[in-house]
């Protein structure tokens, strides 16, 4: 079948109605392989697609309506999402204040979609122009979600939940784990041997623990462990076990990326003067992120859903905060519809990361930089 | 440094009883040479005879167990960490160019200017393209490597290295991995190159370079040096045991 979508792609752009009238037909009856196919799909689709209409649409409830009128519904009722959406999004959070953390989030996202923009990075100081972004961007959020200044009421910490949570846990646990990682990846190569090791150790051991057992770890045994000075907020235990956990798994993604850059450009970089960590920055790693484009988001994926296992330290992100939801007696029984929300923010946000980083590739296979 | 008065007249490169072995193997086996400033030296001999390990070992690619190699008046030592100050002297040319793919072609000479002599990007900018004018890719400057031909990436490999005003430039089989019809265009520039009077030890088999341009044309084997002499001595002289063998082999481009 998929044989058949590429010559019927192949065709100029300007056919007839006719002509893609018969590729499609041709691709779905062409032979009997793809005959059999197109029956076993097309009669799963008659089974699926009009339950799922009818509960979604037809027969649900919308709009904030209250509890009462689903009673007889027998479909969605999405009134559940209408009266819980900012209890699912914000959660603790105190609800007056709740525009602040819709306003840091707004802030962070769009810094983080005017850094994601690779038309900047080659323009004169795009480095300089990106710290600045940053250095506005994050004290904003930072000011907003804390308050305590500016007239804004102070918010502890351990309010923080819902959807502002998960963002904050999963961006700086991949970008800190990202930098970690490089310095693990590099550190297994060393020529030291004591640097080596210890970077393998790290690596195995991390790697060789589930990250819930980490979790605990960090929230019910450092504060055992260690004097109280030394202790931090909850939150930010969890945020470095987070960064310790997937650095394990870039590095390991990232020493594949080192292996397969020759040994003439280590010896090209090494001859035009460049010191270890100068052609590591302008020659090595701009090639070894390149060639890990894909494996890494995939852990970028997997570390974004898996900062919701931080309710079993009872933390409430956007997951913790949906088994809030569900919990009211009011709305006792109804629970499939907050999930179907809450993965639609999940998959929002990972079809978001995913479809950017195809798109850098793209960029980066074609005009951007060849190999 | 000082400009000491003997600085004119000393060698650009020296090699001191080099001895190099990789395991068991005997890469170098008592390297004695001396190559005067502006000198154009070919190295050749049949493959694995330490041709490739003589060059490398002037720009500490690879290391040396016993002996002394100095690049002008600094020893070449790992363990003084004088590495750095010979790399800033002796330029480099490989046979697989090592470009960088990442980089378009003006970036791939400017990135050393800007990282290692402190240039602007403008500045070096402006300095690397005449550069690459002058090994005739100068229209090319945008592009990336993989957009290039053979001949076309050896070239830039040529300007990057020179853009840094090397006082030494190395050129390890340089026209190896081309396509016959691309080795003259690189031979080219690299004859123009010689008529500058910069130091060139080249490892080459193109016999008709070495007699064009070399001063002295060093055969190796065995990780020794058997034979040191005039191109005129080389390939005029009655030939005698190894060298010989090896004009044997290679008569076709002699």
């Amino acid at each position: 079948m998929a044989q058949q979508h590429v010559m019927s792609a192949a065709q100029p752009r300007g056919r007839s109605l006719k002509q893609a009238a018969r590729g499609v037909f041709k691709g779905l009856f062409g032979t009997p392989t793809n005959i059999v196919l197109t029956l076993i799909i097309g009669a799963l689709l008659v089974m699926i697609v009009p339950t799922i209409f009818r509960w979604t649409i037809l027969d649900s409830v919308w709009g904030n309506v209250g509890r009462e009128a689903c009673a007889q519904a027998s479909g969605a009722c999405w009134a559940f999402i209408a009266a819980k959406a900012r209890l699912i999004v914000f959660g603790r959070y105190p609800y007056d204040d709740q525009w602040r953390a819709l306003l840091a989030m707004v802030i962070f996202l769009g810094a983080m979609a005017f850094s994601a923009d690779w038309r900047r990075w080659r323009r004169p100081h795009a480095g300089r122009t990106l710290a600045i972004v940053w250095l506005i961007a994050l004290p904003a959020c930072a000011v907003l979600m804390t308050g305590g200044v500016f007239g804004l009421r102070y918010v502890e910490i351990d309010r923080w939940s819902g959807l502002p949570l998960t963002l904050m846990l999963s961006a700086f646990g991949i970008l800190f784990a990202l930098l970690f990682s490089i310095l693990l990846a590099l550190g297994r190569q060393s020529k030291l041997p004591v640097v080596r090791w210890i970077c393998i150790a790290y690596i195995e051991l991390i790697r060789g623990v589930p990250l819930i057992s980490i979790l605990f770890m960090a929230a019910l045994m450092l504060p055992i462990i260690l004097p109280d000075e030394l202790v931090v907020s909850k939150i930010l235990r969890a945020q470095i076990a987070f960064i310790m956990f997937f650095a394990a798994y870039m590095a390991e993604v990232l020493r594949g990326g080192l292996q397969a850059i020759g040994k003439g450009q280590y010896e090209a970089a090494d001859t035009i003067g460049l010191t270890y960590w100068q052609g590591m920055r302008r020659i090595i790693l701009p090639q070894v992120l390149r060639l890990t484009i894909p494996s890494l988001v995939n852990i970028f994926i997997s570390a974004f859903k898996d900062t919701s296992l931080v309710v079993i330290i009872s933390m409430h992100d956007l997951l913790g905060t949906t088994n809030a939801a569900i919990i009211d007696p009011e709305w006792l029984g109804i629970y499939v519809e907050a999930y179907v929300f809450t993965a639609m923010i999940y998959f929002l946000f990972c079809g978001g990361i995913s479809w950017y980083s195809q798109s850098l590739e793209r960029h980066l296979k074609s005009g951007g930089a060849r190999r | 440094m000082t400009m000491q008065a003997s600085s004119v007249t000393l060698p650009a490169v020296t090699f001191e009883d080099v001895h190099k072995h990789f395991g068991t193997f005997q890469a170098l086996d008592g390297i004695d040479l001396t190559v005067r400033r502006g000198e154009r030296i070919v190295v050749f001999g049949p493959s694995g005879s330490g041709k490739s390990t003589l060059i490398r070992c002037i720009n500490g690619l690879e290391d040396f167990q016993r002996g002394r190699i100095m690049v002008g008046d600094i020893p070449v030592d790992h363990r003084l960490g004088t590495v750095p100050l010979i790399r800033r002297k002796v330029g480099m040319v490989f046979q697989q160019f090592n470009l960088f793919p990442h980089l378009s072609i003006i970036e791939n000479c400017t990135v050393g200017l800007v990282m290692t002599r402190g240039m602007s990007e403008q500045q070096a900018r402006a300095w690397a393209i005449e550069f690459l004018v002058r090994v005739r890719v100068g229209d090319q400057a945008h592009k990336y490597p993989s957009e290039l031909s053979g001949g076309q990436q050896q070239r830039v490999a040529i300007a990057r290295a020179l853009c840094l005003q090397p006082e030494v430039m190395l050129f390890d089989e340089p026209t190896s991995s081309l396509d016959p019809e691309m080795v003259k265009e690189v031979l080219d520039v690299m004859e123009e190159l010689a008529d500058s009077g910069i130091t060139m030890i080249c490892v080459t088999h193109e016999m008709g370079f070495a007699r064009a341009v070399a001063d002295r044309m060093v055969f190796m084997d065995h990780g020794r040096i058997l034979h040191d002499e005039v191109p005129d001595v080389i390939f005029n002289q009655p030939r005698t045991g190894r060298l010989k063998e090896f004009f044997s082999h290679v008569s076709a481009s002699a």
